[in-house]
């Protein structure tokens, strides 16, 4: 590998400090003990992943609004402990299993991390597994275990259309937020 | 422990066996619907929803039962990795299936998604 890009990837290293410093921290938890050598070690390890595995760059204007997280994760909490007993009492009761269905969902803000985050929550929240995702058009294809329970392909789509909504007001930049404004505005 | 209140520990006992009730519960329903529902797609469904609760449940229970820092620490840990790579791994299992024609159409009573589109060749890569 020539020098250049050495010292590119070295570069990447102050850029990428708060991935540094997520991975300190999953390092000292992992050893279970707050010690000097353990951040120091966590952060060479670290660096030793941000230099050796680069990631390509996440196209996204986040940021993070705290109250606004704070309610998606309750509302989250929520949907988790819902989701899980229906799914529970759909597979433990008796008869035939329900009928499920393919419902496809085009998100109006195709940012890569509000569609990852709104699609990792669908697959977790009532009714939805995401089985494919189209990066360019924002379009989320989910399966939808019991089409009748959850109100028909059109109740699913506006679901989850206002999970998303939740997870912009939360991680969303400002740009894509009032982008978002003025899309519903004219829907 | 020794240095808390009897009222806590009995507490934080009686949470503990509740979580690992719950958590049991959800674990085996998990594993009812893997074996009940008909086809690869409703089966992800049992594998992301009662088993990830299931098991945070009954990782809840450890960490109300053990009180120490690093156990809760690295419970922790696995609760986020879990929450963070299960929907992926059912993504991924889901779309294989999909695309490789293990779902049979009679099985859906919608299908939304468009068969041979080029357009999804390359959605879940890096870009475009």
């Amino acid at each position: 590998m020539s020098p250049e890009r050495w010292h590119r990837r070295l570069r990447r290293l102050t850029a990428h400090w708060p991935t540094l410093a997520v991975l300190a921290g999953v390092w000292v938890m992992l050893w279970g003990d707050l010690s000097w050598a353990n951040v120091i070690g966590g952060l060479v390890v670290a660096a030793l992943a941000v230099v050796l595995f680069p990631l390509p760059p996440v196209a996204s204007s986040g940021t993070l609004r705290p109250w606004p997280f704070l309610r998606l994760v309750a509302y989250f909490v929520v949907e988790v402990f819902v989701a899980s007993f229906q799914v529970a009492w759909l597979a433990l009761r008796p008869g035939p299993a329900p009928r499920g269905g393919v419902v496809a969902v085009r998100l109006r803000n195709p940012d890569d991390l509000v569609l990852t985050v709104t699609a990792e929550i669908t697959s977790l929240v009532p009714g939805s597994v995401v089985i494919e995702a189209q990066r360019r058009s924002g379009a989320l294809f989910l399966h939808v275990l019991d089409l009748e329970g959850a109100g028909g392909a059109e109740r699913v789509r506006q679901q989850t259309l206002e999970l998303e909504e939740r997870v912009l007001r939360a991680l969303g930049g400002a740009t894509l937020l009032a982008h978002a404004d003025r899309t519903r505005g004219e829907d | 422990m020794t240095g808390e209140p009897a009222w806590v520990t009995a507490v934080l006992d009686a949470l503990a066996a509740l979580c690992l009730v719950l958590g049991a519960f959800l674990t085996l329903s998990a594993g009812v619907g893997v074996l009940r529902f008909e086809n690869v797609l409703a089966r992800m469904h049992a594998v992301t929803k009662p088993q990830v609760l299931g098991l945070i449940l009954l990782l809840l229970a450890v960490a109300a039962r053990v009180r120490s820092w690093p156990v809760v620490a690295m419970l922790a840990l696995v609760v986020a990795f879990q929450l963070v790579t299960s929907p992926v791994a059912a993504h991924m299992v889901g779309r294989a299936a999909y695309r490789t024609g293990k779902i049979r159409p009679e099985d859906l009573d919608v299908d939304e998604l468009p068969h041979g589109d080029d357009e999804n060749e390359n959605a879940g890569g890096p870009s475009a």
